[in-house]
Parts: structure tokens; C-alpha cells; sequence
């Protein structure tokens, strides 16, 4: 029997994978936007989980807002990746180094 | 449900922002590039428009519409009319900057106004949905604004550092979200507080998920630890866009605090002396707050002395008076929310007039953002020097400048903190007046480091010899603007208490009332 607690679980798993992918992660700004993606699934999970838990949609509600927003950051996350790239020919983490004092 | 039991009308001001920011969009598209100043004076008018409407629909009290999920009090009107501010004067200083660097084009108007939108709708959101879409209209149209100088490395390398980590606090801020609709059943603001007031919600889970709201809105202050993405972003984007990020937004992020930590979370509305048991959330936030807040004013201040380039000068110096922001709401009563409020409020202004300064001395091909575009410019321009002195002061917290008594009030809020702590007897909790003494200690300190670097500024102006020898080229209104702009922080020098008494009679007068 799956309780509200295994959701839960679930969804700190997801998050806590999606913090390590963009904190550990060096090579690619591709993962980064896919760990980024990662993070509001986990979150929309909770909402799920305690919505039906609670037997109160606004926490549906909420998922539905969340997921459109994550459209437009990801359509915005990628733009700024395309127009790094053409500055920079490289889409490694490593190479966003120009910028120090 | 009718248009009437809507009360649409206290939010007029946002439904008219938004249609004319898609006028200007449509308008936008018939313009030829040489007529683009048709953009800027529509975008001008658009926000004066808006102030207007804010004016005269100004309500003394908390009013609330869309099914009490958009509020109108005073703090919202004193905060909006000054993003409204910071917004324009971003506008008009940017206007030459962005002519000679192929920025001049309808997407810098239209961002802006939906990012000030966003901002709007933070201010007067209480309701966690709301809350979270007003933050991501301005987070998404402020990642898009830096970056909009496409062809420049540093200016796409700060967009792409900005969405990461802008990406990484929404979320945090989502998760802390989730658990407290798990806690108290309800995404609205007040009944959250009822729940939390009333002992109703579940102590972990409420627990776990101011952690993840205090670290989200520690990353969108730019507060120690999670200022990493500040000095890039201010750095690499086109000094009106930094100027655009490192205003307005700190007002509506002072209004977003507000609303989730002292609506939601804490005890406001509430009698101190009325309570039986000890308060669930406010001593564990309160005191977050206070390390994020020293964090903040050692790292910000001593980093900033290493500076060479200003814009990062500044942004280090912001995070530094964030610190100071924070100090005033850890206090956790109307006396320190109405000091940050000021503090925040004149930080607008002030943060305004330097990054003015800055775009002042730029030109085609030349950024002056370094420390020492700004030699000798006693002898270039002295009535500039004198402008950007004044800035400066005021920034350090020297007395006759607005910025000193920023400071005092957030001080002296401070030193009469009132902390709940058990009673003698086991039953019952009192109130600790002994304040924050050690506290207040450090900032003053640190103001005194931040004098350093301030000063140094100063002694480059009008001790060193200029390097740079043309000629100010900024056109007759900049000019106007931003010496009125530098003027008005010595006048609110002189006299503080008119805006001081207005600000917190604002958030007396907003003050939720639970039962």
C-alpha cells in the first residue's frame, strides 16, 4: 500500500537529485536545464501527493501553474544556451569563467 | 460570482500595466528604429498612467479581491509607487546606453513593463500561487533583459549564471512551498497564518519547509550564502539592466518577504502579550534571518574593497545592504518591518542615482565601469563629482545623507528587539526586551569598512588626475533626472521624518488581523 510518505520520499529523492545535478554537474549546461526541469517535477510530485492527501485541488491547481511556467524557463534557458554558444563555441560549465574579480 | 464580488478595482492599476504593455508590444512592431523614442515616451507614460491610478485609488486599509487572493493595503501603494520609480529612472538613464549598443529595440520596453508587473503582483499577492507567479513574470523577463545584448560574451554569460541559479532558488522556494500546503492544507496566505496560530499544522513539515522558503528568498535577495550569482549578473549585464535588477526588485522582494514571512509564517496581526504557548515559526525564521543578515554584511563589505570594477563594487555593496534589510525584519514587529521598508525604499533611490552616474560617463564603445573611469572627474565635470559624492555618503550611511538614517532606524529596531521566551513557571511566555546588541555591533562595524571603500571612490574623484578626458555626452534630461535624483537623497536627508512616519504608518495600517 503506497502511503503519502512514500510520495514524499519519492519526491525529496527527485529534488535531492536534481540539487546534486546542478551543483555536481561540469560539463554540460544541457544537464543543467534537465536537473533545473528535474527539481519542479520533484515539487509537483509533493503537491500531487499532498492534494489528494488533503482532498484539496489548489494543489492540482498549483501543478498545472508550475508546469507552464516550466515551459517558458526552459524556452528561456535554452535561448540564453543558443546565444552562449554562438559567443562562445562551448556548452561546458567550465567555460563560464570570463566573469571574476 | 459577479464582476462586483470580484472587487476588480483595487487592482486596476496591474490590469492597466498589463494592457498597455501589450499595446506597446503591438505599437512596437510598426515603429522603424529611428522613431523608437515613440516606445520609450509610451513606455514612460504607461507607468506614470499607472502611478496615477495607484494614487487615486489609494485605500488607508487592507482591502482584498479575487476571492482574497490579491490585497491592497498601504505598504503595497508605497511600494509599487516606488518600483514604479526605480522602473522609469532605469528607463530614462538607459536610454543612450542602450542606443549605442543595439539594445535600443521594443523587447527592452516591453520586458521591462511586464517584469514591473511582476513585481506589482508580488507586492499585493497573498496567496502562494500568485506569490510565485508574480516572482517568475519578473525572474523570466529579467533573464531575458540581460540577455539581450546577444553578441556579447559577458552579458550571455551572466544571463546563463542569473537563470541557473534563479532556476535553483524558485525552486527551493517551491519545495518549502509544498510542505507548508501539506502542513496547513491551504495555499492562502491568511489561512496559513490562522493554522499556524491556532497550532493546527503539522510542526515538521512546517518546520522543513520554511528551511527551503527562507534558503529560496535568501537566493533572490542575493543574501550570504547564496549571493554567488549577484556580482556576475551585475557585472556582465548591460549596466541599465543591472540597474533594473538591482532596484525595483529589492522593493518587491522586501513586499515578498513580507507577505511569506511575516503574513504567513509569522505573527503578525497578533498581540504579543495574547499568546499562551510558544509561537511555532517565528523564533526559528527570525533567527535564520539574523545569520543570513551578519553573513551578508562581513562577506559583502570586505569583498567589496577588492573590487576594481564599480558595477561589482555595487553589487558586492548590495549584498551588504540586504544584510541590513534583513536586519530590520528578523526584528519581527511593525517598528523593524517600517525601518526596512525605509531602508529598502531609499536603497532605491540611491542604487539608482549611482548606476545613473555610471551610465552617465559611458558612451559608444566605452562602459565606465570601472573605478577608475571615474579619476579626476572633479575636473571634468565638478557638479558630477558632487552628485556622485552625495551618492556615495549616502550609500556609506554618513549623517545628513537618507542613507544614515536608513541605518539608524534599522538599529535602533534592533536594539529593541523583543524576544518570546518561556516563562518562569513553565506556563505562559515573556517577552525578552534586551535586544540584539552584539548585532547591532557588527553592522555598525562593517558600515565602517564599508566607508572604506565608498571613500576611496571619492578620493579617485577628486584627488587623481583624469585618464579620461572626453567630454559628458548624456542629453539634457538625463542630466536634470539624475541631479534631481542625487538631490533627493540629501533633501530626504534633512528631513527623514516625513517619509519615515508615511512608510510606517503604511505598515501599521496593512497589518493582518487573524481573528
Amino acid at each position: 500500500m503506497l502511503t503519502l510518505e512514500h510520495y514524499l520520499v519519492l519526491g525529496a529523492i527527485l529534488f535531492a537529485i536534481s540539487v546534486f545535478g546542478i551543483f555536481m554537474n561540469r560539463k554540460n549546461l544541457i544537464v543543467l536545464l534537465m536537473a533545473i526541469e528535474l527539481m519542479l517535477l520533484a515539487v509537483n510530485i509533493n503537491f500531487i501527493a499532498f492534494s489528494q492527501y488533503l482532498g484539496d485541488a489548489s494543489g492540482q491547481i498549483f501543478v498545472f501553474f508550475i508546469l507552464t511556467v516550466a515551459a517558458a524557463e526552459s524556452a528561456i534557458g535554452l535561448a540564453i544556451l543558443v546565444a552562449l554558444f554562438r559567443s562562445l563555441r562551448s556548452i561546458n560549465v567550465e567555460d563560464l569563467d570570463h566573469l571574476k574579480g | 460570482m459577479t464582476w462586483t464580488s470580484l472587487n476588480a478595482g483595487i487592482a486596476y492599476p496591474e490590469i492597466f500595466l498589463l494592457i498597455a504593455a501589450c499595446a506597446i508590444l503591438l505599437i512596437d512592431v510598426f515603429v522603424s528604429d529611428a522613431k523608437r523614442g515613440i516606445t520609450h515616451g509610451l513606455t514612460l507614460a504607461a507607468l506614470a498612467v499607472t502611478g496615477a491610478i495607484l494614487y487615486s485609488g489609494y485605500i488607508p486599509q487592507r482591502v482584498t479581491a479575487f476571492s482574497g487572493q490579491f490585497v491592497a493595503d498601504p505598504m503595497a501603494a508605497w511600494a509599487k509607487g516606488g518600483i514604479l520609480i526605480g522602473v522609469a529612472l532605469a528607463l530614462i538613464y538607459g536610454r543612450s546606453y542602450a542606443a549605442a549598443r543595439q539594445m535600443y529595440r521594443g523587447e527592452l520596453y516591453t520586458l521591462t513593463l511586464f517584469a514591473t508587473l511582476g513585481m506589482m503582483i508580488m507586492t499585493s499577492a497573498i496567496n502562494f500561487l500568485l506569490l510565485y507567479v508574480g516572482l517568475e513574470l519578473l525572474s523570466l523577463s529579467l533573464y531575458a533583459l540581460v540577455a539581450l545584448r546577444r553578441d556579447s560574451a559577458n552579458a550571455t554569460e551572466a544571463a546563463m549564471k542569473y537563470f541557473v541559479l534563479g532556476a535553483l532558488a524558485s525552486g527551493m522556494l517551491l519545495y518549502g512551498m509544498s510542505m507548508v500546503y501539506g502542513a496547513t492544507g491551504s495555499l492562502d496566505v491568511v489561512i496559513i497564518a490562522q493554522k499556524i496560530a491556532t497550532q493546527a499544522a503539522n510542526p515538521t513539515l512546517l518546520v522543513f519547509g520554511l528551511v527551503f522558503i527562507v534558503a529560496g528568498i535568501a537566493f533572490k535577495l542575493g543574501a550570504v550564502p547564496f549571493h554567488m550569482w549577484v556580482p556576475d549578473v551585475y557585472q556582465g549585464a548591460p549596466t541599465p539592466i543591472a540597474q533594473l535588477i538591482g532596484t525595483a526588485p529589492k522593493l518587491a522582494a522586501f513586499a515578498f518577504v513580507m507577505r511569506l514571512l511575516a503574513e504567513a509564517l509569522g505573527l503578525a496581526g497578533i498581540d504579543l502579550s495574547q499568546i499562551r504557548q510558544q509561537p511555532m515559526l517565528l523564533p526559528s525564521w527570525s533567527s535564520m534571518l539574523m545569520v543570513l543578515a551578519v553573513a551578508s554584511l562581513v562577506i559583502g563589505n570586505l569583498a567589496a574593497i577588492a573590487q576594481t570594477n564599480i558595477k561589482r563594487m555595487f553589487a558586492y555593496s548590495t549584498i551588504s545592504h540586504m544584510g541590513f534589510l534583513l536586519l530590520g525584519i528578523l526584528v519581527a514587529n511593525e517598528v523593524g518591518y517600517s525601518a526596512s521598508f525605509f531602508y529598502a525604499f531609499t536603497y532605491v533611490l540611491t542604487a539608482a542615482a549611482g548606476f545613473g552616474m555610471v551610465q552617465l560617463l559611458s558612451r559608444e564603445g566605452f562602459e565606465a565601469d570601472t573605478i577608475d573611469a571615474f579619476k579626476g572627474l572633479a575636473k571634468r565635470s565638478p557638479w558630477f563629482a558632487f552628485m556622485m559624492l552625495m551618492v556615495l555618503f549616502s550609500m556609506a550611511g554618513i549623517p545628513v545623507f537618507v542613507g544614515f538614517f536608513a541605518k539608524l532606524s534599522v538599529l535602533q529596531a534592533l536594539l529593541n528587539h523583543a524576544v518570546l521566551v518561556p516563562g518562569v513557571d513553565g506556563a505562559g511566555i515573556d517577552i525578552d526586551h534586551s535586544g540584539l546588541v552584539w548585532v547591532a555591533v557588527v553592522a555598525v562595524l562593517m558600515s565602517l569598512v564599508g566607508a572604506f571603500y565608498y571613500l576611496r571612490v571619492v578620493k579617485v574623484m577628486f584627488f587623481d588626475e583624469p585618464t579620461d578626458t572626453a567630454p559628458i555626452s548624456a542629453c539634457w534630461d538625463v542630466r536634470i533626472i539624475l541631479s534631481l535624483n542625487c538631490l533627493l537623497l540629501l533633501a530626504l536627508g534633512l528631513v527623514p521624518g516625513y517619509l519615515l512616519a508615511k512608510l510606517g504608518e503604511a505598515v501599521k495600517l496593512s497589518s493582518l488581523v487573524l481573528f
